[in-house]
């Protein structure tokens, strides 16, 4: 009997592995393949290796506009990332450990802002920007990304939960500053929630692709999501490209692998020390 | 109801978008001061920068050449996905903030949408634009004026004449004369069938060509007779046409597989498919698609209706449009003429995206005169020439094609699958239509 429930959870969970990694095995096989043998060769299993050939090719086409798009994707997303997690930490953290007349009215509109989807903004976002004649800049797709409700949501918890009050009246009678308690003390405490923020803030950014496809105009701007997209849309007419854009998609998720082998150690080891206290 | 967060970021950017208009402000007074007269199409006096907003690959190589010899009109290019897949969307929004780029890519189908949106401007009146109307093909002129008097909304780019590519070799080997009339085509179509393939692939998600083929029967979807719209997909040519496909289908002589899949590649690179009745730009996707098939092609005129006739159809293309809001509609039509009809640009635009040219003087350009070695040798774009001189002028789109190419593939996958008929899924198509065309005011006849 034990063991019946234990091989019941382990098929379940074996097929949606197989189920999430196929469609990766399938990109990472193509994208291994000549255009000559992509067609005609079993689309599961490997033919002759050219994947060195179908990167030089991709990387060197059109000026290398591939390796820009990615450079694009990186500082859009990780930038955002970045300064957005900080930006969420400290609003969060205001929510939580400081009282001021309006608290829960502010920490309720945050919220109802996490259910508003990111599509549904892009469109008025335009209009702002094109009244002051922003549109088509880095700024355009990079400032809206900043905003993540759904991190002050997660830092106010977390803070509230790790954060003990006793520390900070500590520090301020150690004669701590309210800033430099936030960012040498608590925001320590903190590190494996900004972890779990940062990540969601990054896949966020990396996947909004409306965004940039209605505000920009000039190639050289582009995110990788979108180029890959133009790319594909032109396939009809331009069927070389068919191969960029499956090595491209191969190439496009290698950061987001590595930012999640990455951090996925900080987090679990901010989570373990945390439960030993 | 927004998040504080977002307001201060809207802060931050307001804040920073106001030096940016401060910036671009200084130039922009020089330049309407230069633009007393744009209505009538007047040059500037000073000097023009142009946006430009196109897919085609490469186009900057293009507009460098230009540039480099026109140092008072310069061109700047924009680019995005391709009309349908997201830049359409995105016209129709820049024209509504007032941000429109001076020209735009627009396929042909889509032109009377943006007409009918009043986002085009009429290049009529501009001396050097009219006169250039008989150096495209006639039909292509068609297009861009809607057939009315004292109008011209785009310059025409390029075109997808239909013809049939056909395995020779597969034809030859099993003595299958290759089909001049639609009778023929569906009688080979039996032969094929025995020797194991099929006669080709019927295309269920991608409308155009169907369009392509009703065009050629004499099939008229919609009519505008300046004051309302005519929608009708059922017409005896069309329903000919769809009958004739039908037959098709219901016989299992046509496979179905998705167009622009790697399936429908493998159909062709396999040999089970063996004709495809397509436009000029076809012969790329199939030298792409079916590698292994090199040098077994040859491309022969689309079959005909009544033996003997000279009809042939036509399947994309697209115009150079100069937007209602561009300052400078007398440099920007200069700019799309010489992108359309000089020879260095034809040839680096087929170079760069074989683009098939409007012009007349277009199809002798040294690239589409010479044979191809992937299709035995032959001279493909010599039939493409012929048959693009028999594309009847008077066929035009509606101004809610990617509504109506929905609608109609809707029932045309449907009809693949068994349920239905080609003519119900036009009718469906027709009906709803009419609906989205009255849901935005448009006018309709009953």
């Amino acid at each position: 009997m034990k063991n019946v429930n234990r091989i019941g959870p382990m098929v379940v969970m074996a097929a949606a592995t197989l189920y999430f990694l196929v469609p990766i095995w399938w990109l990472l096989v193509a994208a291994s393949k000549s255009r000559a043998q992509f067609n005609n060769t079993t689309p599961l299993w490997f033919a002759d290796f050219s994947l060195g050939d179908n990167l030089s090719e991709l990387f060197a086409y059109r000026d290398g506009v591939f390796l820009r798009w990615m450079l694009n994707s990186v500082l859009y997303t990780g930038g955002a990332a970045l300064i957005g997690t900080v930006l969420a930490a400290m609003c969060g953290y205001a929510l939580a450990k400081y009282r001021f007349p309006g608290r829960e009215a502010i920490f309720n509109i945050v919220l109802s802002g996490v259910l508003v989807p990111a599509t549904a903004l892009a469109l008025p976002l335009f209009l702002i920007f094109s009244q002051f004649e922003a549109t088509n800049t880095f700024w355009s797709v990079f400032l809206p990304s900043l905003v993540n409700p759904f991190g002050v949501y997660l830092a106010r918890i977390y803070a509230t939960a790790s954060v003990p009050d006793e520390l900070l009246e500590a520090s301020r009678l150690d004669g701590s500053g309210e800033v430099r308690t936030f960012f040498t003390i608590s925001a320590k405490l903190m590190f494996p929630a900004l972890v779990t923020i940062f990540l969601f803030h990054f896949v966020a950014v990396w996947n909004n692709f409306l965004l940039p496809l209605i505000m920009l105009g000039n190639e050289r701007l582009f995110p990788v999501t979108l180029g890959l997209y133009s790319w594909n849309t032109q396939v009809n007419q331009i069927p070389e490209l068919r191969m960029f854009v499956l090595t491209g998609a191969l190439v496009s998720i290698v950061p987001l692998v590595i930012a999640f082998l990455f951090l996925q150690r900080f987090w679990r080891n901010g989570l373990g020390s945390g439960a030993i206290k | 109801m927004r998040p504080p967060m977002r307001s201060l970021s809207i802060l931050l950017t307001s804040a920073l978008a106001v030096t940016l208009a401060a910036c671009s402000s200084g130039s922009d007074d020089s330049t309407d001061e230069a633009t007393g007269g744009a209505a009538s199409c007047a040059p500037a006096s000073g000097n023009v920068e142009l946006t430009y907003t196109t897919w085609i690959p490469g186009i900057e190589d293009v507009v460098k050449l230009w540039n480099d010899k026109n140092p008072n009109i310069q061109v700047k290019v924009q680019t995005g996905p391709n009309g349908n897949g997201g830049t359409y969307a995105n016209f129709f929004n820049q024209l509504k903030a007032g941000n429109a780029p001076d020209l735009g890519h627009i396929e042909y189908d889509a032109l009377p949408s943006f007409r009918v949106q009043d986002g085009l401007t009429n290049l009529a009146s501009c001396s050097e634009v009219t006169a250039a109307k008989d150096q495209f093909v006639d039909w292509t002129w068609g297009q861009v004026t809607f057939g009315e008097e004292n109008s011209v909304y785009g310059i025409p780019q390029d075109t997808g004449p239909m013809a049939l590519f056909y395995r020779k070799d597969l034809f030859e080997k099993n003595n299958i004369p290759v089909p001049t009339t639609w009778e023929e085509y569906a009688a080979a179509a039996e032969k094929v069938k025995t020797a194991g393939g099929y006669i080709t692939n019927f295309s269920q998600s991608d409308i155009s060509q169907f369009a392509g083929l009703s065009w050629q029967a004499g099939g008229r979807w919609f009519s505008n007779d300046g004051s309302k719209w005519t929608v009708n997909f059922q017409d005896d040519n069309t329903k000919k046409v769809a009958d004739y496909w039908q037959d098709l289908i219901s016989k299992k002589l046509v496979s179905s597989v998705p167009p622009w899949t790697t399936e429908w590649d493998n159909a062709y690179n396999k040999g089970n498919a063996w004709t495809w009745v397509s436009a000029v730009w076809g012969a790329n996707s199939i030298m792409s698609g079916a590698p292994d098939t090199s040098g077994k092609w040859a491309v022969a005129p689309m079959p005909q209706w009544t033996a003997g006739g000279t009809s042939a159809g036509n399947w994309g293309g697209s115009s150079t449009a100069v937007f209602k809001s561009s300052k400078h509609p007398y440099e920007a039509a200069k700019f799309a003429l010489w992108l359309n009809t000089s020879e260095e640009a034809l040839t680096a635009l087929n170079k760069a995206a074989q683009l098939y040219p409007a012009t007349k003087a277009g199809a002798t350009l040294p690239a589409l005169t010479e044979g191809v070695e992937f299709y035995g040798g032959q001279k493909i774009y010599e039939v493409f020439a012929t048959a693009s001189t028999q594309v009847a002028a008077d066929f035009a789109w509606g101004p809610t094609m990617t509504d109506t190419y929905a609608s109609a593939s809707d029932g045309f996958k449907a009809v693949v699958s068994g349920t239905g008929t080609l003519n119900d899924a036009l009718k469906t198509a027709q009906e709803k239509t009419v609906a989205t065309l009255k849901s935005q005011s448009i006018p309709v006849a009953e």
